[in-house]
């Protein structure tokens, strides 16, 4: 599962944005164990590469989503793939995003960009399980209202709040002009017992985190997930280091706690 | 994992002496047993390691001259066989090689794939003149590649297979520091067979015991003596007086404290105005165990190989992240290494990644010391009275 990359066929393609898709993926014989919301899969391009792609979506029949943006070589191979069109998969790695940590709290959604996907199957989980939780708080960050993802999805998201906040406005656009952490000031939540979950470019992940423990939220309560060069996966090839972590095996969601030292070093 | 002790002996097998004939026995009993047998040879201005025929070729008589940035052989007045330390080479050429196809894919006319493991059935290894700080280092890799929650099953297939004679050191080198790092001279535990080569008036004779049953059973069927009295007094002097005679010594201090708290030392601007991010270091290192991978198709396009290959942090794509390296500074790519090396391998995998074997010392085309910059640091933190 971990080693050799098992076939899975894409089964469906869905238009994001100009330059991100979300494909859906079905095993074509065997099925990787299954993974939980925030794990990645190293996805494999037939010829071409492999790339670690967090999960956006976990279906109940052992399909999964992924929520592609071609900017490089294999995730522009990636991104033009068609229904039919077999990758290779291996996974489940790295850590999850921790809702039982969360129990009793008001959640705290923050998303960047792409950093939306792997936190869209945790979405749907505290959605599923309304009791298990506080208020769940959705805030996206995107640069354009065309660089939304799941944008069909995102009203049902509010329980009860859901913000999107734009860089850049289009025509139209009736909705926050700023960085996402402007939407905090509408969030309902009670800072000291809130567990955050944030994702997004680093600068965006330091900007919110600050802001969150600014108000009161506990450093080990905000997790972020990071991210870092990976080729193996398994803790094995070394190029994920941050510091003491290897973000494949300690990582992608870590603990503000232990990385904010680490993020303050430049070129760690 | 234990540290190795410095001088003790291992007292829990019997100990017997062989001589030269009994040393040549030992490569021919192995290869009897279809083993591969590599050990060092002096070819090529150095002491390299390859594939032994007979103990003959062993460098009798070659010990060699160690600084920063400089290697030579030099014959010797004895015959000695191991009077060498640590080479251009590591064991990690035989068990971590430099390149490993992982596996294949193949994509059929409807678009299938199909993909296959590489199997692992390599050579059965002997390796006959483990320092003792290889031996550990053998160790540290054991834990990076096989000790988590996944396992290298290729380097495991190498790994078990490998019979290892260590052999300790009696005549350490100007850059060894295998004291600092609790290392050597004596070997620590891991080997088959661990041999103590002695050269006096009473002649030229290895003390020699067994560390595994296997080790114990071709032993057993060597030409060899009881372990005599002489034998064993001059052999355990001989490492203990090595344990003296070390060239390098680490700050004794707590080392990955020190990395861990200097991060941002001016040193490092210091070190980075020398290094030439090669990579050399971490090609020689015996721990250094970071790969690459390489996704290659053949000309139809529809046949498709993963390959690994050794990799260095030193390297700008290293660190890649959509745009461009993280570490894009020569100052931060030194600065990765010796951390890692020194201070976040332990908790990454509870141990120092350096063994003080001195070869990033010797292979360092500007001769940059791991021992001096790490006293540099810790003179830096002492000078801004912070701990260590």
């Amino acid at each position: 599962m971990t080693a050799v990359p098992l076939p899975y066929r894409v089964v469906d393609t869905r238009p994001e944005t100009a330059d991100t898709v979300t494909i859906r993926l079905e095993p074509v014989h065997e099925t990787l164990p299954s993974f939980a919301p925030g794990q990645f899969a190293m996805v494999y391009a037939f010829g071409v590469g492999e790339i670690p792609v967090s999960v956006a979506g976990i279906l109940p029949d052992g399909g999964l989503l992924h929520t592609i943006r071609g900017v490089g070589a294999v995730s522009g191979a990636l991104y033009a793939l068609r229904p039919g069109a077999t990758v290779g998969m291996r996974g489940p790695f790295g850590t999850s995003w921790d809702l039982p940590l969360a129990a009793g709290d008001d959640l705290l959604v923050v998303a960047g960009g792409i950093g939306l996907a792997p936190l869209r199957p945790l979405v749907l989980a505290a959605l599923a399980a309304p009791q298990a939780h506080g208020r769940l708080n959705v805030l996206v960050g995107a640069r354009s209202p065309e660089d939304l993802l799941y944008r069909d999805e995102l009203d049902g998201w509010a329980r009860p709040y859901r913000g999107v906040a734009v860089d850049r406005p289009s025509a139209g656009w009736k909705g926050r002009v700023g960085v996402v952490t402007t939407l905090l000031d509408e969030a309902p939540f009670t800072p000291a017992e809130t567990t955050a979950f944030v994702c997004g470019p680093e600068v965006m992940i330091r900007a919110t985190a600050r802001e969150l423990l600014h108000r009161g939220v506990r450093p080990d309560r905000v997790l972020v997930s990071l991210e870092r060069n990976m080729r193996c996966a398994t803790a094995h090839c070394g190029h994920c280091q941050l510091g003491p972590l290897l973000l494949c095996r300690d990582g992608p969601v870590v603990g503000y706690d232990r990385a904010e030292p680490l993020l303050a070093v430049r070129e760690l | 994992m234990a540290t190795a002790p410095t001088t003790t002996r291992d007292l829990g097998s019997a100990d017997c002496v062989l001589d030269r004939e009994g040393l040549d026995a030992l490569v021919q009993a192995l290869r009897a047993r279809g083993r591969t047998v590599v050990g060092p040879t002096a070819r090529d201005g150095a002491i390299v390691l390859a594939e032994l025929e007979s103990a003959a070729e062993l460098p009798y008589g070659w010990g060699v001259e160690l600084e920063g940035g400089h290697y030579r052989v030099v014959r010797r007045e004895d015959e000695a066989a191991f009077a060498h330390s640590a080479g251009p080479q590591s064991w990690k050429n035989f068990l971590l090689p430099e390149r490993v196809r992982q596996w294949t894919a193949d994509r059929g006319p409807d678009g299938e794939m199909t993909v296959r493991a590489e199997r692992h059935d390599p050579a059965s290894y002997a390796f006959l003149g483990v320092r003792p700080c290889d031996l550990r280092a053998i160790a540290i890799q054991d834990q990076v590649l096989l000790g988590g929650r996944h396992r290298d099953d290729a380097y495991g297939a190498r790994r078990t297979g490998a019979f290892l004679i260590a052999v300790e050191c009696v005549e350490p080198g100007a850059t060894c520091f295998c004291v600092s790092m609790g290392t050597g001279p004596a070997a620590g535990p891991g080997y088959d067979i661990a041999l103590t080569e002695v050269l006096d008036d009473a002649g030229h004779r290895f003390l020699a015991r067994a560390g595994t049953p296997e080790g114990a059973e071709v032993l057993a069927g060597l030409p060899q003596r009881p372990a005599d009295a002489v034998t064993r007094t001059a052999a355990h002097e001989a490492v203990e007086a090595a344990a003296g005679r070390m060239g390098r010594t680490m700050p004794s201090v707590d080392l990955r404290a020190l990395l861990a708290d200097t991060l941002d030392a001016e040193r490092w601007n210091d070190v980075a105005a020398r290094c030439l991010t090669c990579g050399n270091c971490t090609m020689a290192c015996p721990t250094c165990f970071c790969t690459t991978t390489e996704d290659v198709t053949d000309l139809t396009g529809d046949h498709a190989e993963r390959w690994s290959r050794w990799d260095s942090c030193y390297d700008l794509d290293f660190s890649h992240l959509h745009g461009g390296p993280v570490r894009s500074s020569g100052r931060s790519r030194y600065r990765q290494w010796l951390t890692h090396k020194l201070g976040t391998w332990h908790d990454q995998f509870g141990s120092s990644g350096c063994v003080g074997c001195g070869r990033c010392i010797v292979w360092c085309p500007v001769a940059i010391d791991i021992t001096e910059e790490a006293h540099a640091l810790h003179q830096e933190a002492l000078s801004k009275g912070g701990p260590s």
